[in-house]
């Protein structure tokens, strides 16, 4: 193994007791932080293997600002205050959730990369440039779909939440 | 390619020497600089208020007061509410300090003095320095006190709100510069600073704006309003805890104010070809320089209420980032 191994060892296992953490903890606000250390490891995996961009931009969107969201929305309804836990007790439900996602990650990995195979190495790092030329030249009508369907949802949270004088 | 590589590589050899070099220079700079700042928040603020600020410390105008309360912190007792939870409350200012420190790791201080070239640098300082609301969060919330957790919540709603211009004059400023990298954003200013450009005048505004914000520093410091909520997010925090919290305020100044040098003020470049200056110098000058105009900005302003914090955000300064970036992408595809 080289140093590029042992990096990834190190952080694919503090990323999956974190994300072991996410699920055991006993108070939601825990969880979230938990949620914070398995995000971040997925970025420095990124890092890793050479896309920049990618990696960097996981942590300002992931753990800059969705995790605030998470922290912030649970904050400011159902978070206990210090040390109070808080338990659903729905756990059929999750696990029922669980085992379908997994098997619906598990099956589309194994369709992209047959357990034999040996995996490509990286035709050329990740940088930026590369990323911006693939986004705007091979995938722009995916792209430009994807950000249409993400400029639906804001409006359909926007017309959601927002409630006008006298309708 | 300009800037070759950095003076820590090619002075000595190896890997690990090079390594401990730079974390060593990078260390010392937080915690010098921060300090620097922070006695001089001291003395601009008392002038300002027609008094002396601290005299006593140290033999020439209180220099070491700065030192004394470190020495001072460190004897206090060391607090944890009984109702608080005790490890997050602990690691709260780690969590808020630590981002800062890694910052400076991507700044050049000169053509060639700098830790880390990284291909986009600017990404990587504003994704570091909007993990650090996260241990506020932490911090308020841990405390188990309702003022806490309503100042956090504030930090928080904040600095969302202001992050998202704050990317985004960046972003004008990456597309004039095209590059992410700090160090060929600065070498792209060779010439003209990108503050001369109008557009740019306003985006250095915008940001100065916005980095104020994310720091909640006055005239945005509703997070913290001791008026009303004691002091936010730390008010429980006693003693190396609490100087940890003040220690990455000033070490945000000092983080946000050479982010802004970079892109607008043309980082270690020098005026009008006054190279004779170090261009290190040149850098810390317009650090402390923009540190000063935020210290002024504090006795200058009163404080925005919470609704107007959030309108100025939104309303405001977003709309106003995004015309920015249509003008650059005109001027740079028309230019």
């Amino acid at each position: 193994m080289n140093a590029h191994e042992y990096a990834f060892v190190v952080v694919a296992t503090i990323g999956s007791i974190a994300a072991v953490a996410v699920v055991t903890a006993r108070n939601v606000v825990h969880a979230a932080l938990y949620l914070v250390v398995t995000l971040a490891a997925v970025g420095m995996t990124f890092l890793l293997l050479g896309a920049e961009f990618v990696g960097w931009v996981q942590i300002l969107i992931y753990v800059g600002a969705i995790v605030i969201l998470f922290l912030f929305g649970l904050m400011l309804t159902k978070a206990p205050i210090g040390r109070d836990t808080l338990d659903y007790q729905n756990r059929a439900v999750g696990a029922v959730v669980a085992v379908v996602v997994a098997i619906g990650l598990g099956s589309l990995i194994l369709q992209a990369w047959p357990l034999a195979s040996t995996p490509a190495a990286p035709s050329a790092p990740g940088g930026s440039d590369v990323l911006g030329s693939a986004l705007f030249n091979t995938y722009v009508l995916p792209f430009e779909a994807v950000s249409f369907v993400l400029l639906a949802a804001l409006i359909g949270a926007i017309v959601l939440a927002r409630r006008d004088e006298g309708t | 390619m300009i800037g070759d590589t950095s003076i820590f590589d090619t002075s000595v050899g190896g890997y690990w020497i090079p390594l401990v070099m730079k974390a060593v220079a990078v260390l010392a700079v937080f915690l010098v600089v921060p300090l620097a700042v922070g006695y001089m928040e001291h003395k601009v603020l008392a002038h300002m208020q027609a008094r002396l600020g601290p005299m006593e410390a140290g033999a020439f105008h209180g220099w070491a007061q700065l030192v004394a309360d470190g020495v001072k912190f460190i004897q206090k007792e060391d607090v944890v509410p009984a109702a608080a939870d005790a490890g997050v409350f602990s690691l709260a200012p780690a969590v808020v300090l630590i981002p800062y420190i890694v910052t400076l790791v991507a700044i050049p201080f000169g053509p060639r003095l700098y830790a880390l070239d990284l291909d986009v640098g600017v990404f990587f300082v504003l994704a570091m320095s909007s993990v650090g609301v996260i241990g506020v969060l932490m911090a308020g919330w841990a405390s188990a006190n309702k003022f806490s957790l309503i100042g956090a919540l504030r930090a928080a709603a904040q600095l969302i709100a202001y992050e998202l211009p704050l990317v985004l004059v960046s972003a004008a400023v990456v597309m004039q510069a095209g590059s992410m990298s700090l160090l060929q954003i600065t070498q792209a200013q060779s010439h003209y600073w990108n503050i001369v450009y109008p557009w740019q005048l306003v985006g250095f505004v915008i940001f100065m704006m916005a980095a104020v914000a994310e720091l909640t520093r006055p005239p945005f410091d509703m997070p913290v309003a001791d008026s009303e909520i004691i002091f936010g997010a730390y008010t429980e925090y006693t003693g190396l805890k609490f100087a940890f919290f003040l220690l990455s305020e000033y070490g945000g100044i000092v983080v946000m104010s050479a982010v802004a040098a970079v892109l607008y003020l043309g980082g270690y470049q020098p005026i009008g070809g006054l190279s004779i200056i170090p261009g290190f110098l040149w850098m810390f000058g317009k650090i402390f320089a923009l540190s000063f105009i935020i210290i002024w900005l504090r006795a200058t302003f009163p404080r925005l209420r919470e609704d107007q914090l959030q309108r100025f955000a939104w309303i405001g300064l977003t709309p106003l980032a995004l015309a920015l970036i249509l003008v650059t992408s005109v001027y740079k595809v028309g230019v």
